[in-house]
């Protein structure tokens, strides 16, 4: 479904991305780990088009969209739940769910999604009429993925969902990226917290300064002795 | 009624006349540094550009025999005259960001800024060179009449300006809060590059900012043109330094707030020019500003600027 092949991107003259291959097949949840400046962010950004790769090429179901305007990218349904959840502070929460739809015409299936994402997160609905920015942390990640699947995404790709929330919150997203993948989206996510991903996920890639070092299936990247310790916390 | 409650209300109406220029001229400045975080120094030129295009058209289409033949068809024409120079204008607003904004989007603050003060003299020198040197008359097609309320004596002209003025407003508000590409607006004012990821097109949003920001201006200077009954290559200057400040006292960046500004700054002008003194109006203008901004840095409307995690 997504190829990425070497891919090579800068930010100014520094080198943040030196060749990055990955590929996602229709269904997987697949999960790129690393510590930070590894390199995870930027390969989302790159395929969202928020950044554009010097070298290298990226296909989405067959077409290439490396280089595209990240407008254009999202036009593909190729949709990125961006690190640090971004919601429009100023928004209530249904005009950010509806900014999500903004590329679509479609009224009634609009509506679907929405009683679809708000069954997904009941807070949400609680909530319709607050103001984005009056969330809570954990509150705002769900508003994020939910914004995310108003657009009805073919690949949603996920940056650090987990990042600065409580434990019992980041169960609550994991299970949620479950969820949505047993019901037919496909998923890339990017995550520091790598047991949880590696739990999920069903493929991962191990990034370090901007190189995949490693890859394999999910359970048995958690089983590798190289992973466990770099990023396990084991010893 | 007495004199006193006749020179307050005179005042009011001066004021809010002058106050609804400032504030159509504010929210230009408000949209794009709502946007982009810039302050476009070259936006007090779109009021001096509306005017003369206002001149030119009205000029035009007054040759026409039928505009003056009656007074629906009075109307019409400087509905149409409103119309053209505020599209006009709007034009130039886009080209003048394409062409000198938009290559310095990544650099440096500072480079923008130059760039604009460029295009403000630009414009100005454009103007005296290929127009004139001298004030030019702007002509009132219609006849003004004064009325006599409470005392104050309040004309057509001044009636005329501030309905305009509001009913401009409304249709701003409006569009920006309840269409779909008011929404991508605001969306793109709040993150920049969230807005990109829900599929908005960033430079067609703020192209449009700057369509809609220069078309207010130059309507802002054709009222000033019909009121002061003549329009001079630098009128723009004066105008664009209170407009500015009035957008920062409503808090720069919100829209209601340069409404509220705007006028705000008016009432105060025309107030301190009464009751203080003419030459120190423009002193209690702006020691209010400072006022305002010791206590709300923010300003009137303005948020606290939250930290973006």
């Amino acid at each position: 479904m997504l190829k990425v092949n070497d891919i090579h991107t800068f930010y100014g003259k520094i080198e943040a991305l030196k060749g990055i291959s990955i590929e996602v097949q229709e269904g997987e949840i697949v999960t790129l780990i690393g510590a930070n400046g590894a390199g995870k962010s930027t390969t989302l950004k790159t395929i969202s088009g928020q950044l554009a790769p010097l070298h290298g090429s990226i296909e989405f179901l067959g077409e290439a969209i490396s280089g595209m305007p990240s407008h254009a990218v999202t036009a593909k349904h190729v949709i990125q739940v961006p690190e640090g959840r971004r919601i429009f502070p100023q928004m209530s929460v249904r005009e950010n769910l509806d900014m999500g739809a903004f590329l679509r015409n479609d009224k009634e299936g609009i509506a679907e999604d929405l009683e679809k994402v708000l069954d997904l997160f009941p807070r949400l609905r609680e909530r319709l009429a607050q103001k984005g920015g009056t969330l809570s942390g954990g509150e705002q990640q769900m508003l994020a993925i939910a914004r995310g699947m108003m657009a009805r995404p073919k690949l949603l790709m996920l940056d650090e969902p987990s990042m600065g929330l409580a434990p019992v919150i980041v169960d609550v997203i994991f299970e949620t990226i479950k969820r949505l993948n047993e019901a037919g989206t496909t998923i890339l996510l990017v995550e520091q917290n790598a047991a949880m991903a590696l739990q999920v996920a069903h493929r991962g890639y191990v990034l370090e300064t901007g190189s995949v070092v490693l890859q394999g299936g999910g359970t048995e990247l958690l089983r590798n002795e190289q992973v466990r310790k770099t990023y396990l916390g084991e010893v | 009624m007495s004199v006193e409650f006749g020179i307050i209300g005179q005042q009011l109406v001066n004021g809010l006349t002058l106050g609804g220029m400032y504030a159509l001229l504010a929210l230009g400045y408000t949209l794009v540094y709502g946007i982009l975080l810039m302050i476009n120094f070259a936006h007090a030129e779109m009021f001096m550009f509306g005017a003369y295009v206002g001149l030119f058209t009205l000029q035009g289409l007054s040759r026409i025999e039928f505009f003056t033949s009656s007074g629906p068809a009075l109307l019409l024409l400087y509905v149409l005259t409103f119309l053209i120079a505020m599209v006009v204008t709007g034009i130039l607003g886009v080209i003048i960001e394409r062409f000198a904004y938009r290559p310095l989007r990544h650099a440096p603050r500072l480079a923008p800024l130059i760039s604009a003060i460029g295009v403000s003299l630009f414009l100005q020198n454009a103007a005296l060179l290929w127009i004139s040197s001298r004030s030019i008359p702007f002509p009132v097609l219609f006849e003004v009449r004064t009325f006599r309320i409470a005392g104050a004596n309040i004309s057509s002209m001044q009636i005329l300006i501030i309905v305009t003025t509001i009913l401009l407003m409304l249709v701003l508000d409006t569009f920006v809060s309840r269409t779909r590409l008011g929404r991508a607006m605001r969306a793109t004012s709040q993150d920049r590059d969230a807005a990109g990821l829900m599929g908005v097109d960033i430079n067609r949003v703020i192209a449009l900012t700057f369509f809609i920001g220069p078309a207010l201006g130059g309507a802002a200077g054709i009222f000033s043109g019909m009121y002061y009954g003549n329009i001079k290559y630098n009128m723009g200057f004066i105008p664009g330094i209170k407009s500015f400040t009035a957008a920062v006292i409503g808090g720069i960046g919100n829209l209601r707030g340069a409404m509220l500004g705007g006028f705000l700054l008016g009432l105060l002008e025309s107030l301190a020019a009464a009751y203080i003194s003419t030459g120190y109006k423009d002193v209690i203008a702006f020691a209010i500003l400072i006022v305002v901004l010791i206590f709300k840095p923010g300003g009137l409307l303005g948020e606290s600027v939250a930290e973006k995690v």
